[in-house]
């Protein structure tokens, strides 16, 4: 990792998901140097694991693509990948950045043919999934990753499996001597993009999706309901394999909770109103979509869409946040307990699978890199010891890819403008 | 008490959710709720209430203070607390309702026949005699309540247990005689007296 070049001109961004990859892109394109760090070995984030976008219903494979196209097109850009950023000292123009850089076990030799994963025998959870399937322990974490290398996980160094991939790659390609590395990057101004991670469900109690099989959130939902997911997009749910018809959508899960996140998480509205498309999609008139709701916050011209799928013959709408569920065990249905608001109705009822729209949180605690000010839910604000450090995207506040990109734009020019001064200063 | 029903309707009109605000426990948390429902369905006696918390709070805010008042609804409350903590905005909701059953009950609007009223004036009537709850008499007085036929029939139900906390000496059948009190009677009569010369002057309910 020695060999990256960064001064006080560069912009260091932190996150490879849609919000980082557009900082890096925009930054790059007006010229500028920038280093972009990703934690996971691969770019594309949380974006890159959903089915579809909306209100379009494309899929992200297409947004991904433009991307990654103007990415890898653009020398000034240097792409770090299984990187993480321990610490950020110094001022606008002029910071050190600490970096902690994981090994991947495979050099840039690497052709992607596939060989070492068919000599490994062992299997390990696939995080692409969240889980719901496993894995070679050598492995593209997707079809669509950048760089296109393989990774070995560190859980078999040192057993004959690691030995098996070396011998079975034809490229000289994995290199086992691989070692944590830590480094030190310059740079003038830094785009934090480090987005969000799903609430952990297993918090909401009442709602026991610790306990429950077929209690699952909405980000396993879009793994689900995805052609290349664990099910192959048959949307099937995960305690007997049976066809999920009949769903239920749980909207707040987690989110507007002062026991939980305090915020409202923005996207999980859209998300569901969504996902009755996939149910729609795959069953037809079969199809049988529930929505709870406390109320529905489809955010100014995605009206259109909410109004589009309230007009769908399968998708109900129950005005009500549910008070717990329960299980039937013989069948593995889960049962919704609630009052509805309109009419004040009490309803216990059965569903195939529960989806829990859960909300986001931001994924790494900022404050332990760097002194940032921040909001009461940790998501960045703009604040006095900020300098020259900017959040973008999810990172800054709960966001979907489109307010996302917007943001990650907003923050590039700010940091294009810390570096201009620089530049200036440093004639 | 009915000039004091009469000095609230006059004072506050058409604007029950202030008067519940200015005279009931916790009431300026009513304005807070978001109408998610969480609380009537967590609630275990949730079917037996004709009006759920959810309802009551927006009943209030839409101004229906007599059906408010003279609901049993929220005499059905036995305290668990389920609706508290699984209220998204922390409503004290147990408070509130305690809250609604105990003015509704000083403005001599809360249902004369309500069995948790009655049991709760009986148990206080049994309290503040001798300082300390005769056990058998309230019990005996609570089964009775209804008369002496319904009395004998809910006695002869629940004889099983009662016989049972004979033999292991949780129930004291001579209580009516033996019953002793505590031992400052007249000092817990003042104290009580004391205490509610206080909590009438924080109502603005002295008189």
């Amino acid at each position: 990792m020695a060999d990256v070049v960064a001064t006080h001109e560069t912009i260091v961004v932190v996150g490879g998901g849609i919000s980082g990859m557009t900082a890096a892109v925009e930054a790059a394109e007006t010229g500028k140097n920038v280093v972009l760090i990703e934690r996971a070995p691969s770019l594309g984030g949380r974006v890159s694991q959903l089915y579809k976008y909306f209100p379009k219903l494309c899929h992200p494979t297409c947004g991904m693509e433009i991307n990654l196209r103007r990415l890898r097109g653009n020398k000034r850009i240097k792409v770090l990948t299984l990187a993480e950023v321990t610490k950020i000292e110094g001022r606008a123009g002029d910071y050190r950045i600490s970096v902690t850089a994981h090994p991947r076990y495979v050099n840039e030799n690497c052709t992607a043919c596939g060989a070492c994963g068919e000599a490994v025998s062992a299997q390990i959870p696939n995080p692409f999934d969240y889980g719901m399937s496993t894995m070679k322990a050598a492995y593209l974490p997707s079809l669509m990753a950048y760089p296109q290398r393989y990774v070995i996980d560190p859980s078999i160094i040192g057993t004959p499996d690691a030995e098996r991939a070396q011998a079975a790659c034809k490229y000289g390609a994995v290199d086992l001597d691989m070692a944590t590395e830590t480094f030190t990057l310059t740079a003038g101004a830094v785009v934090w993009a480090t987005g969000w991670r799903p609430y952990d469900a297993g918090k909401i109690q009442p709602y026991g999706y610790d306990r429950f099989a077929n209690v699952i959130t909405s980000v396993e939902f879009e793994r689900l309901s995805d052609p290349r997911g664990p099910t192959g997009g048959r949307i099937l749910r995960p305690s007997d394999g049976k066809e999920a018809k009949n769903v239920a959508f749980i909207q707040c899960a987690g989110s507007r909770d002062r026991n939980h996140l305090k915020h409202c998480s923005r996207i999980c509205c859209m998300a569901s109103l969504k996902q009755t498309t996939y149910v729609r999609e795959r069953f037809g008139d079969d199809a049988q979509s529930t929505i709870y709701y406390i109320d529905i916050r489809a955010i100014d011209r995605f009206e259109d869409f909410y109004q589009k799928v309230q007009a769908d013959s399968t998708v109900r709408f129950v005005k009500s946040k549910v008070a717990n569920i329960t299980e039937d065990e013989a069948s593995g249905d889960v049962i919704l307990h609630g009052v509805d608001t309109e009419g004040y109705h009490r309803y216990d009822n059965r569903h195939d699978l529960c989806v829990l729209a859960v909300g986001m949180e931001p994924s790494v605690d900022i404050r332990t890199v760097a002194d940032v000010a921040v909001d009461a839910s940790g998501f960045i604000e703009m604040g006095s010891t900020n300098g020259g450090i900017f959040g973008a995207g999810c990172a800054s506040n709960a966001l979907d890819v489109n307010r996302s990109v917007q943001s990650a734009t907003a923050s590039v020019l700010r940091a294009v403008q810390v570096v201009n001064r620089v530049a200036k200063a440093e004639g | 008490m009915s000039d004091l029903n009469t000095s609230m309707v006059e004072q506050y009109r058409n604007n029950f959710l202030k008067e519940v605000e200015a005279n009931v426990e916790g009431g300026t948390w009513v304005k807070m709720c978001m109408q998610c429902g969480v609380c009537s369905g967590s609630c275990p006696l949730g079917p037996a209430w004709e009006h759920p918390p959810q309802e009551l709070f927006m009943m209030i805010r839409a101004g229906k203070r007599e059906e408010v008042l003279k609901s049993e609804s929220m005499w059905m409350c036995t305290s668990c607390y389920n609706c508290i903590v699984r209220c998204p905005r922390e409503l004290p909701i147990t408070h509130i309702m305690h809250g609604l059953a105990n003015y509704a009950h000083r403005l001599g609007l809360a249902p004369k026949m309500n069995p948790t009223r009655r049991f709760a004036k009986m148990f206080w009537n049994n309290l503040v005699k001798s300082g300390r709850v005769n056990e058998i008499e309230l019990s005996v007085g609570l089964y009775f309540m209804d008369g002496f036929k319904t009395g004998v029939a809910r006695a002869w139900a629940m004889k099983d247990i009662g016989l049972g906390m004979l033999k292991t000496g949780r129930l004291n059948p001579f209580g009516f005689l033996t019953h002793k009190g505590c031992k400052d009677k007249r000092g817990i009569h003042r104290m009580l007296k004391k205490a509610r010369e206080i909590e009438d002057r924080r109502k603005g309910l002295a008189a």
